[in-house]
């Protein structure tokens, strides 16, 4: 059977199956899960692992959101979805919620009609180069084969930049980062491009990471972020809540280690407040008042969930960066809880 | 008691389309008819309904829009400012460019194969037989991704050019054999060049008619012209003629290396490569088949009698089995053509912008207008297909048997 009958098949079969939009939360409890979208197998921030349970950076924000609403992070049905099908599976309602390193663009948040609940990982496209090449910046590139991953914005930016510095270059379209990584390797293409930390995660696995440098300019701006339909505010301003809950939780000290004891006898009335301690958060969520408690106890905070997943201490390596508390120098800075 | 059974004529009541077996399949054509409409109605209405609901629409606005990418083949002038309907076009030239190739290429090493099967030469045709088993029982994927990665794995880069000493050197100082595709001389037209092209256009013409007034003369006379020979002639002096008294204005342009890649010169990349040569032998496995099935059909009969008429072998398959064994081979054929086309849609596993990798890859995920992407896909393979379909069932029309 042709590939694009087969994908028409599926996407006619989604939409159909796609019930009332409005009114999220209550098709939820109803069903007694959340209905995630994550990445197909993307290491760090979505894979299942040795014994089929999904872990990662965006399945944590899954868990975290199930265990607001069923004080069971293990309430999720995690459905992989490609970069060509996580739209479709949002917009017809199979799933709830899309945690998928997804940028947010304008025409995404606009025309697509959805909703980004905010940003939890700030990202920016590079380059890597062989050192043999001689190259020390992006502008020296001039009709350079560039390994690109196909269906993603890092494609738009790279012909944007290259148009707006005026240089040419000839794309070589791959579908995953382990194809760009061997083609780049074979020396099929000159430089590889994608957002800084998946350059640096893929560096690091190299035989020689030294022979290999990431050129300085970083050519766009990458908020990834999860996403949700248009239409049901509600809905988005539970996951928005959940997703600052994990941050501002960072900010405040609350841990997955310490949550229990600081709801028990919180002196801070902002951790109070966040806890369900005092005031009715919870209430006007449509949600019990420990909602964001159980949040932070089901993966930990934004900053345990980062270091677990892929910070310094694991393979993927990455340092805070841009991700840091804004007390911190970074551009993590969650909203007041109250 | 002979008149009995005849019915009334003329009489039809509406009982009649349940109780009469004349008409009682027409009524179940009707009412199944009626369903399938229904049934897509259903669907019609309920995806419109569900995209009204969710604030979707469905637009081809996007089609006017720059698409934003850039495509590393492309026939046809393009950039990124382009609309994406202009990038579908790129997108739909190369599939039909690598359907074409492929579809010639198959035919040739299929014919080839499935004669060479039937040979009478243990070796030849043993050998074909373990080229058919082995290409079509591994599917086309695996086929056109071992090719690209042995392309890339095995060829040097062009860095390997560069230097003093470099590592590797171009193919008799013309062709050079990349990781990233083959760059081969290609010609530059000159003022003038248009006489030499009108030139040989016309030496085909003429080739085409000594050949007719040959099979004539044979015919009427039985006089017997040789006619290889000739045709060569025919078709290259008077083109060589003229290229030389026009001072030559048709020149080649040699790749060399410049900056990080070869420039001049014609590209021909990996990715078409790898496809082409996937399709080709994949396919050509298949014709290889339907070629020896073909002759196979035609009953030794007609070779033993042509061969007592004083035939050669030669013409005997020329003249006797071929002719006839086409009207076998051709129906299974279309389907292979057909099969090629759409398999040329396995382009974006190995980064060749056909037209599922642009208007149902990149532009439908830089769009998210899924629905309207794939509609339009399968308009066009649709399209693309009965058009293949109908070209060769007119050709099959013209090689049937004549019956008079």
């Amino acid at each position: 059977m042709n590939k694009s009958v087969f994908f028409g098949a599926l996407t006619v079969a989604g939409v159909l199956a796609g019930a009332s939009v409005a009114a999220t939360l209550d098709d939820v409890k109803a069903r007694g899960n959340l209905n995630c979208g994550v990445a197909t197998g993307l290491a760090g921030f979505a894979a299942p692992n040795s014994n089929g349970e999904w872990e990662g950076f965006d399945v944590a924000v899954c868990r975290a959101v199930a265990a607001a609403i069923f004080n069971d992070p293990q309430a999720v049905e995690f459905i992989p979805t490609t970069g060509k099908t996580r739209f479709t599976a949002l917009a017809s309602g199979e799933i709830d919620f899309l945690a998928r390193n997804t940028t947010w663009t304008f025409s995404r948040d606009v025309d697509l009609k959805f909703d980004f609940v905010g940003v939890n990982y700030y990202d920016g496209q590079g380059f890597m180069v062989p050192k043999a090449l001689g190259v020390s910046s992006a502008k020296e590139l001039d009709g350079a084969t560039v390994c690109i991953q196909t269906g993603t914005t890092t494609e738009l930016n790279l012909a944007d930049y290259f148009r707006n510095n005026n240089i040419s270059y000839e794309p070589v379209p791959v579908e995953t980062n382990a194809e760009g990584q061997q083609q780049y390797l074979a020396g099929a293409c000159d430089t590889y491009t994608t957002d800084a930390s998946g350059l640096a995660a893929t560096r690091a696995t190299f035989e020689n990471p030294g022979d290999h440098v990431i050129l300085p300019e970083i050519i766009s701006k990458e908020p990834l972020g999860p996403l949700v339909r248009h239409g049901d505010n509600d809905w988005g301003d539970l996951t928005r809540w959940v997703l600052n809950a994990l941050i501002a939780a960072e900010e405040l000290g609350v841990t997955s280690a310490n949550v229990e004891e600081m709801a028990s006898n919180a002196t801070n009335p902002e951790i109070a407040r966040l806890l369900g301690t005092e005031g009715t958060l919870g209430e006007m969520l449509g949600l019990e008042a420990d909602w964001a408690k159980n949040a932070i106890a089901a993966e930990g905070n934004y900053g345990e969930i980062f270091a677990k997943n892929i910070g310094e201490e694991t393979p993927i390596g990455l340092s805070r960066g841009l991700n840091a508390q804004w007390t911190d120098g970074g551009l993590l800075y969650a909203p007041p809880v109250r | 008691m002979t008149t009995l059974s005849d019915p009334q004529q003329g009489s039809f009541r509406l009982s009649m389309l349940l109780n009469d077996t004349r008409y009682r399949s027409y009524t179940f054509q009707f009412v199944a008819l009626l369903l399938l409409i229904a049934l897509m109605a259903f669907l019609g209405i309920n995806l419109m309904r569900n995209l009204a609901e969710a604030g979707l629409n469905i637009s081809y606005g996007f089609l006017g829009v720059p698409a934003g990418y850039d495509i590393n083949q492309s026939l046809i002038d393009y950039s990124s400012q382009d609309s994406n309907l202009r990038a579908a076009m790129v997108g739909i030239i190369n599939t039909l460019l690598v359907a074409f190739l492929a579809c010639v290429t198959a035919t040739i090493l299929g014919v080839l194969a499935g004669v060479a099967r039937l040979s009478k030469n243990w070796l030849v045709s043993k050998l074909m037989a373990v080229y058919v088993e082995i290409f079509r029982n591994i599917p086309v994927l695996i086929w056109i991704l071992m090719i690209y990665t042995l392309m890339t794995a095995v060829l040097p880069s062009p860095s390997a050019f560069r230097g003093d000493d470099p590592a590797s050197s171009m193919f008799l100082g013309a062709f050079a054999f990349t990781n990233r595709g083959v760059y081969i001389p290609w010609p530059v037209w000159g003022p003038g060049s248009m006489f030499v092209v009108a030139t040989f256009v016309l030496s085909i013409i003429a080739a085409i008619a000594y050949r007719r007034y040959a099979v004539k003369l044979l015919f009427d006379t039985g006089k017997l012209l040789p006619r290889a020979w000739p045709t060569a002639a025919i078709l290259i002096l008077p083109t060589l003629l003229a290229f030389f008294i026009l001072g030559r204005p048709v020149s080649l342009d040699y790749p060399a290396l410049a900056g990080f890649n070869f420039g001049g010169g014609l590209q021909i990349g990996a990715p078409l490569i790898a496809l082409w040569l996937a399709l080709s032998v994949y396919t050509g496995a298949f014709i290889a088949e339907n070629v020896r099935a073909g002759i196979q059909a035609i009953s030794r009969g007609q070779t033993e009698a042509a061969s007592s008429l004083g035939l050669r072998p030669k013409r005997v398959m020329n003249l006797v089995v071929l002719p006839q064994a086409l009207r076998v081979i051709i129906p299974p054929l279309i389907s292979q053509y057909l099969n090629i086309t759409k398999n040329s849609s396995l382009a974006i596993a190995v980064g060749y912008a056909d037209i599922t990798a642009t208007l149902g890859g990149i532009t439908l995920n830089q769009t998210g207008r899924a629905i309207e992407c794939v509609l339009l896909l399968m308009l066009f393979y649709l399209t693309i297909s009965l058009s293949i379909s109908a070209i060769m069932n007119v050709y099959n029309t013209s090689v049937s048997l004549k019956e008079r």
